[in-house]
C-alpha cells in the first residue's frame, strides 16, 4: 500500500475531513554546495479533533515537518493544506496570517518572551490575533486546568520548566487555533513535569476537541496521543 | 558626553567673561597687538597711560593690573587695591582681608579649596613665598591676586601694566567713549566692556570656535557610534524574541513598530539620563576640581543631543531589526 493510500485509509478509519492534508511533501536544505534532503515525499492526513504524535529519531525530519505545517518555513515540493488553505501558494504574509489565525505553537524551549509576564506572553498573542486581551471565563478555566492561574504575574525566569511549558500551551491555544502544533513539548522537562504536560494536552484534546499534532522522539510521550505516526529518514514509516 | 563638552566650552568662556564684568569698569584698555580673547601675561603698557586716561572726558576712575599666567587656566593679578576697590566695590571676603604686606596674597574660594589653602597658609608661586591673607568669593577679576607693586617687582616690570580698567561717569556712553579714546590715543585695543562681553561669545572667537566645533563634532560622532552599536547589539540579541513574535503571527510591520517604539523610548530616556548626568559632572567638577574648568548648562543643546540619540538609536535598531524580520523564523528561533 502506498503512503498516500495509507494516509487516506487512516482518515477513513477515524472519519471526517482532514484538517491537515499533506501530499508528496519534500524539503531539501542546502548546506554550502551540498543538498540535504530532510523530507522525501511525506503523505499525511490529520482529522479535526485528533491528537496525533509524529514519532521519529533525531534527524528523521519530524521537526522540519513541524516547521512546514506551522508555516514557519516553505516546502521545496509537494502540497500542504491546513484547514482548507494551501500552503504551497502562500506568500510570507499569508503564512504569517496562518500562524496568527489557524495554528498555535508549543516549542521544546518554551520560547516565552523573557521580559513579559506569563499573562502578557499570552495577551501579546491575543493582541497580535486582533482579539480582546481580556481573558474570557472559558479561558480562565483553561488556565485553572493548566494549573498556572496563580502564576500569571510572574516572568518566565520565575517559573519552573513545567510551568513555562504550560504557559506556552495556554499561549498556543488562547486564540482558539484550528491546530496546536507541539514540537518536543516535554524535551526539556523531567519525567514528572513531562507526564503532567502530556496529560494536560490529552485533557485539552478530550475536553475541547482541540486538534493537536505533537512531534516527539519519545514513545512514552507518543502513548498519550490517540494516534502515532512514525517518521524515518524523511518518510512516513 | 556631548552636553558636557558643550557645557564646558561655554562655561569656561562665560566664567572668564563674568569675572571681567564684575570689576565694575566700563572700558578695558589692553596691550597693542593682543587679541580680544587671548590670555594676557606680561606688562607691556606704561603706568603713564593712567593719568592720560584720567584726563579724558567722562573718565572718573582708572586702575591698572599686571597679569601673570599660572598653570592653565589660572593666573595671578597684581592689583592696586585702593583704586581697584574704589572701582569694583572691593572683594567680598569669606575669611581674611586685602593684602597689607607685600607678600600677602588673596585667593578665591575655589582656588583655596582646590589647593587646600587657608588664611595664614604659606604658598610658593612664581618663585616667591606668599602668605594667604584672605579667601574671597569667586567671580571678580582674578582667582589669585597680590599687590601690584610686588608683582611688578617680581616680574621685573616696574611701572608697567598688563591692562587698564576705566570707569566712566555714564556707563551708557561706554561704546562712544571707547571709540573716542581709540582715536585720541591711537590705540586699537580699547574696548567697552559690553563689546568685550560680546567678543567673549564662542561665535566671535575664530580659532576657539573651530576647536570647539571639532571637539563637539568628535563627541557627536562618538556618541552616535556608541548609541548605534548599543542598539545594534541589543536588537541583535533579541533576534530570538523577534522570531517568537513572528512565530505567533506577528508580521514584519508589527515587529519593526515594536522595536522602533522601544528604541525611541530608550533614546529619549537615555537623553534624559544624559542631561541628569551633566548635572552630576557639574557637581563633580566643582567638588573635585574647583577653580579649573567650569561647566554650564546649555539648554539649546538638549534637543540637539536628543536628536543625535534618537537618530543613532533608530539606525542602530533598524539594521539588525530588518535583518531579523527578513530572517527565516526557524533560524531566528534558533538564535542563541
Amino acid at each position: 500500500m502506498s503512503e498516500s493510500a495509507t494516509a487516506e485509509a487512516m482518515v477513513g478509519a477515524i472519519g471526517g475531513e482532514p484538517i491537515i492534508q499533506v501530499r508528496g511533501l519534500t524539503k531539501v536544505y542546502r548546506v554550502g554546495d551540498v543538498e540535504v534532503p530532510a523530507l522525501r515525499g511525506v503523505d499525511l492526513d490529520i482529522v479535526r479533533g485528533e491528537f496525533v504524535a509524529i514519532v521519529g529519531a533525531s534527524g528523521s525530519g519530524k521537526s522540519t515537518l513541524f516547521h512546514i505545517l506551522g508555516g514557519l518555513t516553505a516546502p521545496t515540493a509537494g502540497s500542504v493544506v491546513i484547514d482548507g488553505k494551501s500552503l504551497g501558494a502562500m506568500s510570507n504574509a499569508e503564512r504569517t496570517e496562518l500562524r496568527k489565525t489557524t495554528v498555535g505553537f508549543v516549542f521544546q524551549k518554551y520560547n516565552l518572551l523573557p521580559t513579559l509576564t506569563a499573562e502578557d506572553n499570552i495577551k501579546i498573542v491575543e493582541y497580535i490575533g486582533g482579539r480582546s486581551t481580556t481573558f474570557s471565563a472559558e479561558f480562565e478555566e483553561v488556565l485553572r486546568l493548566l494549573g498556572i492561574k496563580d502564576r500569571m504575574k510572574h516572568k518566565p525566569r520565575a517559573l519552573s520548566g513545567g510551568q513555562q511549558q504550560r504557559v506556552a500551551i495556554a499561549r498556543g491555544i488562547v486564540n482558539k487555533p484550528a491546530i496546536l502544533l507541539a514540537d518536543e513539548p516535554t524535551g526539556n522537562l523531567d519525567s514528572e513535569n513531562s507526564a503532567a504536560v502530556l496529560k494536560l494536552m490529552k485533557d485539552l484534546n478530550e475536553r475541547t476537541g482541540q486538534t493537536i499534532l505533537m512531534i516527539t522522539h519519545d514513545p512514552e510521550a507518543a502513548a498519550y496521543a490517540s494516534r502515532a505516526v512514525h517518521i524515518r529518514d524523511g518518510r512516513i514509516a | 558626553m556631548i552636553l558636557t563638552l558643550v557645557g564646558v566650552s561655554h562655561g569656561t568662556l562665560d566664567s572668564t567673561k563674568n569675572r571681567a564684568k564684575a570689576v565694575g569698569a566700563d572700558i578695558m584698555v589692553r596691550p597693542t597687538g593682543t587679541s580680544v580673547i587671548s590670555s594676557l601675561s606680561g606688562a607691556p603698557m606704561s603706568e603713564k597711560y593712567l593719568p592720560l586716561l584720567m584726563q579724558q572726558p567722562h573718565v572718573t576712575a582708572v586702575t591698572g593690573v599686571v597679569v601673570q599666567s599660572l598653570q592653565f587656566p589660572d593666573s595671578v593679578f597684581g592689583i592696586d587695591f585702593a583704586a581697584f576697590n574704589k572701582m569694583s566695590g572691593g572683594f567680598q571676603y569669606l575669611k581674611g582681608r586685602d593684602p597689607v604686606n607685600d607678600d600677602d596674597m588673596i585667593v578665591d574660594e575655589d582656588y583655596a579649596q582646590k589647593n587646600h589653602l587657608h588664611v595664614g597658609s604659606r604658598v610658593k608661586l612664581i618663585a616667591h613665598d606668599w602668605n594667604i591673607s584672605g579667601i574671597m568669593e569667586d567671580g571678580k577679576a582674578a582667582r589669585v591676586a597680590v599687590k601690584l607693586g610686588k608683582l611688578q617687582e617680581i616680574e621685573g616690570t616696574p611701572g608697567h601694566l598688563t591692562m587698564i580698567y576705566v570707569k566712566l561717569d555714564d556707563s551708557g556712553l561706554a561704546d562712544d567713549v571707547a571709540n573716542q579714546l581709540k582715536a585720541a590715543l591711537h590705540d586699537d585695543q580699547i574696548y567697552s566692556i559690553n563689546a568685550l562681553m560680546d567678543a567673549y561669545s564662542i561665535n566671535n572667537v575664530g580659532m576657539l570656535k573651530d576647536f570647539i566645533d571639532v571637539v563637539i563634532a568628535v563627541a557627536m560622532i562618538v556618541g552616535f557610534i556608541v548609541v548605534f552599536m548599543a542598539m545594534y547589539t541589543a536588537v541583535l540579541e533579541r533576534t530570538r524574541e523577534i522570531g517568537i513574535i513572528k512565530a505567533v503571527g506577528g508580521g514584519s510591520g508589527l515587529v519593526l513598530s515594536i522595536l522602533l517604539r522601544e528604541t525611541v523610548m530608550l533614546a529619549v530616556g537615555g537623553t534624559l539620563v544624559g542631561i541628569a548626568l551633566t548635572y552630576v559632572a557639574q557637581w563633580a567638577m566643582k567638588q573635585f576640581e574647583p577653580g579649573s574648568l567650569v561647566q554650564e548648562t546649555v539648554y539649546a543643546w538638549w534637543p540637539i543631543a536628543g536628536v543625535i540619540a534618537v537618530v543613532g538609536a533608530l539606525l542602530g535598531a533598524v539594521v539588525p531589526g530588518m535583518k531579523a524580520v527578513k530572517q527565516d523564523v526557524t533560524e531566528a528561533l534558533s538564535y542563541e
